[in-house]
């Protein structure tokens, strides 16, 4: 899968989707409960769901990043599913707070 | 990653929320949403490259700044308060392009080949049309989001140019989603021809804060809508908030809504923060620094800092409320020398920053190196803890026979002077010394004298800053957003020779 900075994906088992914001530094497979993410124009197949490993859930506008690839992704829908790379779990990136500047 | 994603995120996660406008009548971010769409069918079907916006602010701007990026057109805001023949060449500039413009302005437009003009009324019928909303958009690849046009002080403006990546990356990265309550609402009064006016939408779109746009700033207009719709947040450049503090010593409001201010655009006089700070114990103030170039924000003085310097005994902290506070920690920052070496905290030189929101890119030419650092003409140090504090641009040291000498730091000590209400330090040519230093004072008291300045300065400052040219005037001169004109001082320094 092509996981350009900016590109669209989403879960095929569930609500979720997700756009790239970092590039891994090596070619890897991005899943969504326990499934290989689909791009955003294709259709959901029907009936499926989450695999009891990876349905932490995703929430929208989190950032979840795998610190091995470099790897990064923005929630853009939230979902019952959580990500992985390669098959491993990877977790949100703790966002720093800011103070409204604009 | 494309903005007009960051709506759809909003309308997703709170439809019904409201996102632009009072709340009697505003739009919820599900209508914004709907708008947009139903704005980028109308304007597709216009053609053009670019979407062009000449008017004031209001709900119309969010609409047509996401309905540009759902088509993959730069949006393209133009200065209304340009003269009409600036205007008119600006405007042919962006051709072929669709310009949305008030209807009051039309007439002010001359007809130019490629440019097609809807005025805001048929503009903002068409966006609500059911036709429109539910039309199937063409996929657009996301590229140039917006393009800014300079101010132009040195010729021709230039096209900045900013790419959905860049500014996505920067909202992204600074505000948390969905993180305001419901009920806080955020007061933009900068024009939409300027950063902080596109950013703000972006972030506030984001954040889920309502947003409620003063058509045109005056100090009474900001007061009252701050307290009509019971204000959360805002940011003003630092003459209106001069200005907004006045007000609010004459009316007595204080504004007990008002959680947050932000300033920023300008050197901030220390008399006017710390009056604000003393006026409104209730009110987080936050400093922000960034260019057009660098998608707003880069870096910021949070209400913990201000307060810290504002008790703090210790110089060196208590200095700190003047400066731009840290960098945000997406970007870095680094103080570099003539020759493009990096410098050590404490040293002056001029301020370079790197990171994904920079883009530091004019149209047909970029500005960052092989790096991607960008250098932002500003002067400036780093203190010990990482503080960046400016003197100005790189562009208005005055250089007095071989030494760099910032005006900002002789303005700061002239404007502590009781009887100085205003002040403006410029170069002036000088036979001798190449240039020397040129104040020009706008007094409380018609017989302040330049002795008395003079020597005001000679004692907080070395004899090389005290000013060796002094001219009166009632008032500086400023553009509308806050920018003191030193161009203009220094072509009048410069073709008269004044009273020394």
């Amino acid at each position: 899968m092509d996981l350009k900075p900016g590109s669209r994906w989403k879960s095929a088992v569930c609500d979720a989707e997700f756009v790239v914001v970092r590039p891994a530094k090596t070619p890897v497979t991005l899943a969504c409960g326990g499934a290989p993410l689909i791009a955003h124009a294709h259709a959901r197949p029907d009936g499926a769901t989450p695999s009891a490993d990876h349905s932490g859930g995703s929430a929208a506008g989190k950032r979840y990043a795998d610190a091995e690839t470099g790897l990064e992704a923005l929630c853009s829908k939230a979902g019952a599913g959580s990500l992985s790379v390669d098959g491993r779990p990877i977790g949100a990136a703790e966002a720093k707070k800011l103070p409204a500047s604009d | 990653m494309h903005t007009p994603l960051l709506l759809e995120m909003a309308a997703d996660a709170a439809p019904d929320r409201p996102a632009f406008g009072r709340r009697a009548d505003g739009l919820t971010f599900e209508a914004a949403r709907r708008r947009a769409r139903g704005a980028a069918a109308f304007l597709g079907g216009q053609g053009g490259e670019a979407v062009v916006f000449i008017g004031l602010n209001g709900p119309a701007l969010p609409v047509a700044i996401f309905a540009a990026g759902l088509l993959g057109k730069p949006f393209t805001p133009l200065n209304y308060r340009l003269p009409d023949a600036d205007l008119n060449r600006l405007l042919a500039r962006t051709a072929p392009s669709v310009a949305i413009v008030d209807d009051d302005m039309a007439h002010r437009l001359q007809p130019v080949d490629g440019v097609m003009v809807v005025t805001r009324s048929a503009f903002e019928a068409a966006s609500a049309q059911p036709a429109n909303i539910d039309a199937e958009l063409p996929w657009a690849e996301p590229d140039i989001a917006v393009l800014l046009f300079t101010s132009g002080t040195t010729g021709e403006p230039k096209a900045a140019v900013l790419r959905h990546a860049n500014l996505a990356s920067y909202v992204i990265s600074t505000v948390e989603f969905m993180g305001a309550d419901e009920d806080e609402a955020a007061l933009v009064s900068v024009p939409p021809y300027h950063i902080a006016g596109v950013s703000a939408v972006l972030t506030g779109v984001y954040c889920g804060r309502r947003i409620v746009h003063l058509e045109a700033f005056t100090p009474q207009t900001w007061v009252e809508a701050a307290a009509a719709e019971a204000i959360t947040h805002a940011m003003l450049v630092p003459t209106m908030l001069g200005r907004v503090l006045d007000v609010l010593e004459q009316t007595g409001e204080r504004l007990p809504a008002l959680r947050a201010l932000s300033y920023g655009g300008g050197r901030m006089p220390p008399a006017v923060i710390e009056r604000a700070l003393r006026l409104l114990p209730h009110v987080d103030f936050v400093n922000a620094y960034g260019l057009t170039e660098t998608s707003s924000t880069i870096s910021v003085l949070d209400p913990e800092d201000h307060r810290r310097a504002l008790g703090s005994g210790d110089a060196e902290v208590r200095a700190r409320l003047h400066s731009v506070g840290r960098p945000l920690p997406s970007v870095e920052i680094e103080i570099r020398g003539p020759a493009g070496e990096p410098l050590a905290a404490g040293a002056r030189g001029e301020v370079y920053v790197r990171g994904e929101q920079v883009a530091g890119e004019y149209l047909s030419r970029r500005l960052t190196d092989a790096e991607g650092w960008f250098a932002t003409r500003d002067a400036g140090f780093l203190d010990q803890e990482g503080y960046l504090f400016l003197d100005g641009r790189l562009d208005d040291v005055i250089v007095r026979g071989g030494e760099n000498i910032s005006p900002g730091e002789i303005e700061d000590v002239l404007r502590a002077h009781p009887q100085v209400a205003d002040v403006a330090v410029v170069g002036a040519p000088d036979d001798q010394w190449g240039e020397r230093v040129a104040a020009v004072i706008v007094a409380r008291q018609p017989d302040l004298a330049a002795d008395e300045l003079s020597g005001w300065v000679r004692a907080r400052l070395r004899s090389t800053k005290t000013p060796e040219t002094w001219l009166f005037r009632a008032e500086l001169p400023y553009n509308e957003t806050g920018k003191l004109l030193r161009r203009v001082l220094k072509a009048e320094l410069a073709g008269a020779d004044a009273a020394t």
